[in-house]
């Protein structure tokens, strides 16, 4: 993808403080309409709540995007998937293997930060905010563990090319992220910003 | 001795087998390889926990050589 510029860090916290002002943007005009009604007259309080709940729920609806990326899609032959769970669980470690069985996710500690990849789209955990992307392997009829692998092989061999070619479909906190994701999925989460925090801060990226 | 595996349908497929000092194992996994190539697949080879590095050659050393389709933003 020539006409798009590869990803950094630099870039990645650009876009995520893009997002953030984004998200104030549609939340302070419904703040200030509530606060305004109120103001002018306490009866037009049922508005004012409309307006609350506006604000409130804008930014949900696009965590909900986010958190959608990573939810399983439809499963395929059962054989077909244990093969694949075999190959993703050798390219996995132990314990990443472990979190994979149970959440559906695959953690993987990258240079942008740490890495979640579910079958047709991947979290990436930087501190406090999550960036969600929109990515998959192109072969439709993979069983959902080699999906998995695909994108966890490509993201170890270009991990700024990885980041570069997937969509982002959110960047925004954490917490609104994993209200929305599956429970199930809210263990990896957790995990994997654990990892973030624990890692060193890295003032630029290297390749 | 080395494998040559494609992720598809059934899980995996394996592809070829070969030992480096064997060369017409040698000879015969790389005509598997180019196919792959040729077919729009990408060969990973996996060195390990977090470390991957794509190859436009069979690497003759390598334990496992996988071959992977592109991807793509959803």
């Amino acid at each position: 993808m020539p006409w798009r510029p590869l990803v950094d860090a630099g870039s990645l916290r650009r876009r995520g403080q893009l997002w953030t002002a984004w998200t104030v943007v549609h939340i302070v005009p419904f703040v200030g309409v509530a606060v305004g009604l109120m103001l002018l007259n306490p009866l037009a309080a049922p508005v004012a709540f409309v307006a609350l709940a506006h604000a409130w729920l804008i930014p949900e609806l696009y965590a909900a995007r986010g958190a959608n990326v990573v939810r399983p899609k439809a499963a395929r032959a059962r054989s077909a998937e244990r093969r694949a769970q075999g190959l993703l669980g050798d390219l996995l470690g132990h314990d990443a293997r472990d979190l994979q069985q149970r959440s559906g996710l695959a953690l993987e500690r990258g240079e942008l930060g740490t890495w979640l990849v579910g079958e047709a789209g991947a979290l990436l955990v930087d501190g406090r905010r999550v960036y969600c992307y929109c990515v998959r392997a192109t072969d439709s009829a993979l069983p959902p563990s080699d999906r998995i692998a695909h994108l966890l092989l490509a993201l170890r061999s270009d991990e700024a090319g990885f980041a570069t070619v997937a969509n982002l479909a959110f960047a925004g906190a954490a917490w609104r992220v994993r209200r929305r994701l599956e429970k199930r999925a809210r263990e990896a989460l957790d995990v994997a910003r654990r990892q973030s925090v624990r890692r060193a801060p890295q003032p630029s990226m290297s390749r | 001795m080395s494998k040559l595996i494609r992720m598809d349908h059934t899980g995996h497929s394996l592809l070829a087998e070969w030992t480096a000092t064997d060369e017409a194992s040698c000879r015969a996994a790389g005509e598997a390889f180019q196919r792959e190539l040729d077919d729009g697949y990408i060969a990973v080879v996996s060195e390990g926990e977090g470390h991957a590095t794509q190859v436009r050659e069979l690497p003759q050393d390598a334990d496992l050589v996988i071959m992977r389709r592109p991807i793509a933003g959803g």
